[in-house]
């Protein structure tokens, strides 16, 4: 890359001889450097990511005989909601469908209602061993859920919980990632915010939900959404506890798809399966990434 | 400073309001004599009816398999059947002596440097590319991400049907340029580079978007210094940016290698019986919840893994964490 192009302050005309001006912001050595080392890695990323998402939209509304074909066709030729039908049929998808989101909704309120009172008790209740209490959360963050499953699914179905919904909930609900990132965001409030509430007061319960929830709602909506991005994706867990349809979540539902419609002519019907897992967390990203991006990305900052 | 204004008995006050408010226990701040009070002990029951739901599942559901898993792996045990015999360390030693240590431990191995330094490599491309001064950076670092948080089973149905021998959009491709399509799933090494090639293409963005948080927090003078001595972008690069980035680069190589040795979703679909991609955490399902229902070997496997993951973690703590403080 030539000097020029580098933004400095020295006075770099002064170096080059008259018949070598440089070059201007819309110069066409400029613009063709802009493009090859900003848009074009920028741009095939970008596609990387796209195309394959795109490719599974358009196959989910083709008919099989666009698919199982020897000549490619990239568009459907009379797009229709076949595949999900079938799909429906196959397998009772609207069910799986329901069941996820029960899971997601009631696992991810209680887990962030469990991370918000903790984070309350770790910051603002007196205790004593609040080091100790904290460090066991510290390491239990670190333990991954994939070891525990085998003690994990002889616990719940000893307890009558394979294929129930509490079964696949109940397990995740003890929350070390919410309460570590609400308990960082509790210990930066400045002590003084619970001046008022204290000539008023209040107690534990009132200080809480009206004064530390009100101005914690960021942090609260990230703890949230990396929450439900979570549950909603949760596959080994479900998988394994599991094994009746009628309590199968979408992901293991797909599964179950997938070995009936394992062949060319249902690739459009897993199409329509993977459209239905993979559409509604898109859609929360696009809307809310911001919250999402910053609670998966935490501790690169301080690590 | 309130310290000349106010009296030690003001003072002290002031700093009993802030620890309650802040809610240090009174006891280990000197104030002897008043530990017990009716207060005291009204924090203390409040303190535990708000974090003892969560510490108690935490405790049940992620300690106590750690616990149990160990006592598992010690027995000879069929999945479902109400007996077991102990045998002591014999799964360890029937995992270690068999050809399955060997495949398993060099999948794992392959898995995880190859998903580890691609995303890594490709990442902090990505980020160079992401932190340049042209429009659209911010819808560009969003796309990259997005893959990361969606459904590990439905981008591995996307991906399984775009390696199709038969349909897939790649065997085309091939078929364009005179190729033909080789047998991805049926083929156990073919298998592995596929999952490992979905995996990157799935933790790309994170590493990406870390790495661009590391380079926009680089210090301005000391690029623009190395830029008025006259140092190219590639020499800036490797001289100034990349060591500066040391601890993001640190931080990464940890998280991936620890996220790759838990991959589970992506290899499940993509690969059901296993052929050619039992990782650690593969074998370990499918011990126990495949065909063989072998809880007690399944269990030891486990082990190996958490042993794996400590080791990492210990180092990471040693080497990292001593700069972070979480208080």
């Amino acid at each position: 890359m030539s000097r020029a192009l580098l933004k400095t302050n020295r006075p770099l005309a002064s170096e080059l001889s008259p018949a070598r001006p440089l070059p201007g912001p819309f110069s066409r050595a400029n613009l063709a450097q802009t493009v090859v080392a900003g848009y074009l890695p920028l741009t095939l990323a970008t596609l990387a990511v796209v195309l394959p998402l795109l490719w599974m939209v358009l196959s989910s509304v083709k008919q099989p005989g666009e698919i199982v074909t020897t000549n490619l066709q990239l568009l459907p030729q009379a797009p229709s909601l076949d595949n999900y039908r079938t799909a429906m049929t196959t397998v009772p998808f609207a069910q799986f469908f329901a069941n996820s989101l029960i899971v997601t909704i009631v696992g991810s309120t209680i887990k962030v209602l469990l991370a918000i009172l903790t984070a309350y008790a770790l910051v603002f209740v007196r205790f004593p061993f609040k080091k100790a209490i904290f460090l066991i959360i510290l390491v239990a963050l670190m333990v991954p859920a994939q070891v525990s499953i085998l003690p994990n699914y002889v616990l719940i179905a000893g307890l009558g919980g394979k294929n129930t919904l509490w079964g696949i909930i109940l397990p995740g609900l003890g929350t070390a990632f919410g309460t570590f990132l609400l308990r960082q965001h509790f210990m930066t409030l400045p002590g003084s915010i619970l001046e008022a509430a204290e000539i008023d007061g209040a107690g534990h319960w009132r200080r809480l939900w009206q004064i530390i929830v009100p101005v914690s709602v960021p942090s609260i909506a990230t703890v949230g959404l990396v929450t439900v991005v979570g549950e909603w994706n949760d596959y080994i867990w479900p998988l394994i506890i599991t094994d009746r349809p009628e309590t199968m979540t979408l992901p293991v539902g797909l599964t179950l798809l997938q070995n009936s419609e394992g062949n060319g002519a249902g690739w459009g019907i897993l199409m329509a399966g993977a459209v239905l897992v993979i559409v509604p967390i898109l859609l929360i990203f696009a809307a809310l990434q911001r919250y999402i991006v910053a609670g998966l990305t935490q501790g690169s900052v301080t690590g | 400073m309130t310290t000349q204004l106010t009296t030690p008995t003001r003072q002290h006050e002031i700093e009993a309001v802030e620890q309650s408010r802040r809610g240090i226990w009174p006891g280990f701040n000197g104030q002897a004599g008043k530990r017990w009070t009716a207060r005291s002990r009204r924090d203390f029951l409040v303190f535990l009816a708000l974090a003892l739901p969560n510490l108690a599942l935490i405790f049940v559901f992620t300690y106590w398999p750690l616990i149990n898993n160990i006592y598992y792996s010690t027995l000879d045990w069929t999945l479902g059947s109400p007996s077991a015999t102990v045998v002591g360390l014999d799964n360890y030693v029937t995992f270690f002596t068999s050809d399955d240590a060997g495949k398993v431990l060099g999948t794992t191995l392959t898995f995880t440097a190859v998903t580890v330094g691609g995303s890594m490599v490709l990442g902090l491309l990505l980020a160079l590319a992401l932190n340049a001064k042209v429009r659209g950076t911010t819808l560009a670092r969003s796309a990259v991400f997005a893959p990361y948080v969606l459904s590990g089973v439905g981008v591995g149905l996307v991906w399984l049907f775009i390696f199709d021998p038969g349909y897939g959009v790649l065997s085309w491709i091939l078929r364009g340029v005179g190729l033909s399509s080789p047998q991805w799933i049926n083929d156990p090494q073919l298998a592995l580079v596929m999952v490992m090639i979905v995996y990157v293409w799935k933790n790309l963005g994170y590493c990406a978007v870390v790495f661009l948080a590391g380079l926009q927090s680089l210090p301005r003078d000391v690029m623009e210094a190395a830029a008025l001595d006259g140092a190219g972008t590639v020499r800036r690069f490797l001289s100034v940016s990349l060591p500066l980035l040391s601890p993001t680069t640190f931080f990464l190589l940890i998280t991936t290698m620890l996220s790759s040795l838990q991959a589970f979703d992506l290899i499940r679909i993509m690969t059901p019986l296993g052929n050619g991609t039992s990782t650690l955490i593969y074998e370990a399902y499918l011990q126990a919840f495949g065909a063989f229902n072998r809880a007690g070997y399944s269990a030891s496997i486990s082990v190996v893994l958490f042993a794996l993951l400590l080791i990492i973690t210990v180092f990471q703590i040693r080497f990292v964490e001593k700069k972070v403080h979480y208080s």
